[in-house]
């Protein structure tokens, strides 16, 4: 009796949690996940159906078989006899130098002519402002062309290159830098260049809290200089110069011997860097005008000289500014890394392309590579992140 | 309630889509009626290789696969004219075969094992047998392929070719270092720039492209042959009527050179008494039928594009500019390898 009794209130307790704002949020929120899930396996499966039934081989298995072909630029060992996995390992490597130090040269540059856009005297600002209007508005690619086609394409054969200082030559199959060799013992300058290092590190830090503290200054550019270059120096010769050079030397058809830079990789670094400097000057520019004045009037009033101002005023102000703008750079020079292909730098994708046409299995290939490429923008953002919320203005 | 009603009627239609549009792409339709309805054949073919598939300023294409292409046009529809041309690249060739984009890959495409294995397609026959070769430019006094211990070699990516390349070096324990590019284009630019001091392909395509360059005399084909390259049709697995017209197409035109049936004599040969040209050209006998064609499917290929011969010479043998001989593309009966079963 008591239950029968009970039933119609258990239905309107029913009734009133549908009715609650969370629940039902809840529910639509997990409705809609539910059937992201259903067609995302639903894809999946239809994808692997289709597949096996058109007799398409699908898996990953492939990874461990022999690549079989062979890769200009490898940083890590690497010959035909090794295998897919490992191929994809290599053209990851050489995408993620490309990407690393042309986000390095992309920086520098980009802060130079962004304050020199903003510099007093009018013809600094002016070549500033024409290298930006002209660099940003032509596209990458034919950028890339212009540097690989018709600069780098006119260096000379490799029988008459240019010499260059210290052993170097450049010609149109590269730039060939001598290579030093450690000898046994080299391991202990190592040693004596990284004790140097965190001697001037701790030295620079013990200053720092003086100066907090008493407000005396002390130079520590001579006592670091001691510690980071005339230590290791002298461990060098009292270790009787463990340390020799390969020069490149010419034979048969090319140099022999040294560091061979890749004329690709070269195109590929000019024409990333220059481009995206020119993107980078204008957020660095953006930057420094978006402190007011103020600020600088108020160091200068202060007594602070034109340098310092900028240097612990404006600049970490501006920081804020920029570093968001800045990681959407990092990460479009990082995909543009990509065009690659185009000039023939063995680049990821140029690796994956090869790979793909081997082992004919597109869908797992080129799933890998979007993948890479999203965990690489995805780890520089995260990093940048960071970096800004370590920069952000700290309120209190 | 509406509004949770209409959200869910919303993700009802975009699932319904979802089924929509992969249900279509496995749906198993027969590629005759689908070619026979859409009233054209969609060919893949190169790019750009003279002789084989190429597009002049008109935006007409010429080439010996094309005139493949042509040719099954003409015994499935009736005019060699109802073709649409898809250019591929190495790379998304396969792609657009077994997605459906093309009916059949006519694309200097070689017929290898996994291709046939693990690809889900099949290799009608092979109408150009090919093998990988090197050009050098001759300042460089190379003349042979073994004497390119150090060297850079441009290659273009998606092929083969890097692989056969990697192997001859292997075998021959040289050094070497290959330069990959996605286009042929770019990767002959290198070549020409002296970044690189040889350049392979498939011989076929090296004789082509020695003639792209701005100066042919200063480069020459090495004799090295480091692979075997047949060159064939190809066609999605599992549409057996279409892979055996495609096939047939092909042994028809070898059949019409070895039985002298030429596009200019093929109307008068069709009151021949040979009982083989009665049989080729559909006169006797019901074998156009079996293809789900009519019996006229062989005299319509070869009156609008010519027999094998005919297509050879007029693309890259002596009628071209690529002078290519016959060679081992010669008929069986003349030293070569191509060989046709018979019709009957």
């Amino acid at each position: 009796m008591a239950v029968l009794a009970r039933k119609p209130r258990d239905l309107a307790d029913v009734k009133a949690l549908l009715y609650r704002p969370e629940v039902r949020q809840v529910a639509y929120q997990a409705a809609l996940l539910a059937a992201l899930a259903f067609a995302a396996y639903w894809v999946v499966n239809n994808v692997a159906a289709n597949l096996r039934r058109q007799n398409i081989a699908s898996g990953f298995d492939f990874l461990s078989r022999t690549s079989g072909f062979d890769v200009a630029q490898t940083l890590i060992e690497y010959s035909n006899l090794s295998t897919y996995g490992r191929a994809f390992l290599v053209g990851l490597l050489n995408t993620l130098l490309v990407a690393a130090l042309g986000i390095l040269a992309a920086t520098v540059l980009g802060f130079v002519i962004g304050i020199a856009r903003l510099s007093s005297n009018w013809l600094i600002a002016k070549l500033a402002a024409v290298y930006v209007e002209l660099v940003r508005n032509v596209p990458l690619l034919l950028q890339l062309f212009f540097w690989y086609f018709a600069v780098l394409k006119n260096l000379p054969n490799p029988r008459q290159s240019f010499a260059l200082p210290g052993g170097a030559y450049f010609n149109v199959r590269g730039l060939y830098l001598p290579a030093p060799v450690f000898l046994p013992g080299f391991g202990l300058v190592a040693a004596a260049l990284a004790v140097g290092t965190l001697a001037t590190a701790a030295l620079w830090w013990w200053a720092r809290q003086r100066q907090a503290l008493t407000g005396e200054r002390i130079a520590v550019l001579w006592p670091a200089l001691a510690a980071v270059v005339g230590l290791p120096l002298v461990v060098f010769l009292a270790a009787g110069r463990p340390l020799e050079v390969d020069y490149p030397v010419l034979g048969g058809f090319n140099f022999q011997g040294g560091v061979a830079v890749m004329p690709e990789l070269i195109a590929l670094l000019l024409g990333l860097s220059i481009y995206t400097a020119s993107f980078i000057a204008e957020i660095v520019r953006a930057g420094i005008l978006g402190i007011p004045k103020g600020q600088t009037e108020a160091a200068q009033a202060l007594g602070l000289s034109r340098g310092l101002s900028l240097r612990l005023v404006v600049i970490p102000q501006a920081a804020r500014i920029v570093i968001p703008p800045l990681t959407s750079q990092y990460l479009n020079l990082t995909k543009n890394s990509s065009l690659a292909v185009a000039i023939g730098y063995p680049d990821f994708v140029s690796v994956t392309g090869t790979i793909l046409n081997q082992t004919g299995q597109a869908v797992e290939v080129i799933l890998m590579t979007m993948g890479v490429y999203l965990a690489i923008s995805l780890l520089t953002s995260l990093f940048m992140n960071w970096f800004n919320s370590h920069m952000a203005l700290v309120e209190r | 309630m509406t509004h949770f009603a209409r959200r869910a009627a919303l993700a009802a239609v975009v699932l319904a889509g979802l089924a929509g549009l992969t249900g279509a792409a496995s749906a198993q339709t027969k590629t005759l009626d689908t070619v026979k309805q859409r009233g054209q054949l969609v060919c893949g073919v190169n790019v750009g290789l003279p002789g084989f598939g190429a597009a002049d300023d008109k935006g007409v294409w010429s080439g010996l696969d094309v005139d493949y292409c042509k040719a099954i046009a003409a015994a499935v529809l009736g005019d060699a004219g109802k073709v649409r041309y898809v250019p591929t690249t190495t790379k998304e060739r396969f792609t657009a075969l077994q997605s459906g984009e093309i009916d059949v890959l006519n694309r200097n495409t070689t017929w290898t094992i996994s291709r046939d294995s693990s690809l889900g397609l099949s290799f009608a026959g092979v109408n150009y047998y090919d093998g990988q070769g090197f050009m050098v430019k001759k300042a460089a006094g190379v003349k042979s392929g073994k004497e390119l211990g150090g060297a850079t070699i441009c290659v273009q990516t998606g092929t083969t070719t890097e692989l056969n390349l990697a192997d001859f070096f292997r075998i021959n324990n040289l050094q070497y270092k290959p330069l990959v590019f996605e286009k042929m284009d770019e990767a002959l630019r290198a070549y020409q720039a002296n970044r690189c001091d040889a350049f392979t392909t498939d011989a076929s395509q090296l004789y082509a492209v020695r003639l792209l360059t701005s100066n042919p005399d200063e480069h020459i084909v090495l004799p090295d042959i480091i692979s075997k390259e047949p060159l064939g049709p190809a066609v999605r697995q599992g549409d057996s009527q279409w892979f055996t017209i495609v096939r047939w197409v092909h042994f028809a035109l070898l059949n019409a050179e070895e039985l002298n049936v030429t596009q200019a004599n093929v109307d008068e040969m069709l009151n021949s008494t040979h009982p083989d040209v009665k049989r080729l050209l559909g006169k006797e006998g019901d074998f156009g039928k079996g293809l789900g064609l009519d019996n006229d499917w062989a005299y319509r290929a070869v009156k609008q594009v010519g027999n094998y011969g005919e297509v050879f010479e007029r693309n890259v043998g002596s009628g071209s500019r690529l002078k290519i001989d016959r060679g081992l593309n010669g008929l069986w009966t003349k030293g070569g390898l191509q060989y046709a079963p018979p019709i009957r």
